[in-house]
């Protein structure tokens, strides 16, 4: 009883509301109160790493093809790097400033496979429409990140890696399995 | 005097700001809660619950405007309310 493709994104997209609002919260009041409660230090690289975990299953019981399946690998590689490394300079296990490096390489290499894995072009259906949306939001969230890397007390790269985050859940949550986009859908992917 | 002047002026400020930043963060949640009841309401046909028959588990587990309430209010109930004290309490240490 697998849930449908559409739902699965719905899910994930619902974990990103989450992210996005913690990062919105933390740019608010500041990394030094977010940080006060430890269980709070902790919460969006673990989110951010569980999501990397559950991609896994999407991996294996979702995919069609081989290239498919290969973007569904690297984000959950991705995201599960990130969250890792996020995990790992809140516990001060990582010292190296560096390794605050693998958020932009996460969405830069999530971006890149969301573009290299759709052959299709915007318009051609909601899915391909969606990928396309979705890879270049993550480029865009690879050079806010890495802005926040070179600032980290900027409020406005702060709160541009949650509203990227919350745009990725906007996209996700606009998945169906089949459905035009803008009215368009191409008989080859399943108009009439 | 002016000195004592400068530095009421100076916490008045300080205050202004720490309010605002309490009511963005207070108001996160019961934004998101509102962007998803507006979704429901204006696409009512994702809300299966109103046509149980049709539909199987998961489209009746998972309905996306639903969802979006639901992560508006957990974090506005779990998340929010430590943020608050801990932002209060910080705003407390930095008043001299």
């Amino acid at each position: 009883m697998e849930p449908p493709p559409e739902v699965v994104h719905w899910m994930f997209g619902t974990g990103f509301v989450f992210l996005g609002l913690c990062l919105l919260a933390e740019t608010i009041v500041g990394r030094e109160v977010w940080r006060r409660r430890s269980w709070r230090r902790y919460l969006w690289p673990s989110v951010a790493f569980l999501m990397g975990v559950l991609m896994w299953p999407v991996m294996v019981f979702y995919t069609s093809s081989a290239i498919h399946m290969l973007a569904h690998g690297v984000w959950a590689q991705a995201m599960m790097l990130a969250g890792a490394a996020q995990l790992g300079l809140a516990r001060g296990k990582l010292k190296n400033i560096l390794w605050e490096l693998t958020v932009p390489l996460a969405f830069a290499v999530s971006g890149g496979a969301f573009l290299i894995h759709e052959q299709n072009p915007w318009l051609f259906s909601r899915a391909a429409f969606l990928h396309h949306a979705l890879g270049w939001t993550a480029l865009a969230g690879a050079f806010v990140t890495l802005g926040l890397f070179a600032r980290p007390r900027s409020q406005i790269f702060g709160a541009g890696f949650a509203l990227i985050l919350l745009t990725f859940s906007f996209l996700l949550f606009c998945d169906r399995n089949v459905a035009p986009i803008f009215g368009h859908l191409s008989p080859l992917a399943g108009g009439r | 005097m002016d000195a004592e002047l400068v530095q009421e002026r100076t916490e008045v400020r300080a205050r202004q700001r720490q309010s605002r930043r309490h009511t963005a963060v207070s108001a996160l949640g019961p934004l998101t809660a509102l962007a998803g009841l507006v979704w429901a309401l204006a696409q009512p046909y994702r809300i299966t619950l109103l046509d149980p028959d049709k539909h199987g588990f998961w489209y009746l587990v998972i309905q996306p405007p639903l969802l979006v309430i639901l992560v508006g209010a957990v974090f506005h109930f779990w998340v929010v309310p430590g943020l608050l004290a801990d932002l209060e309490r910080a705003e407390e240490e930095a008043v001299p």
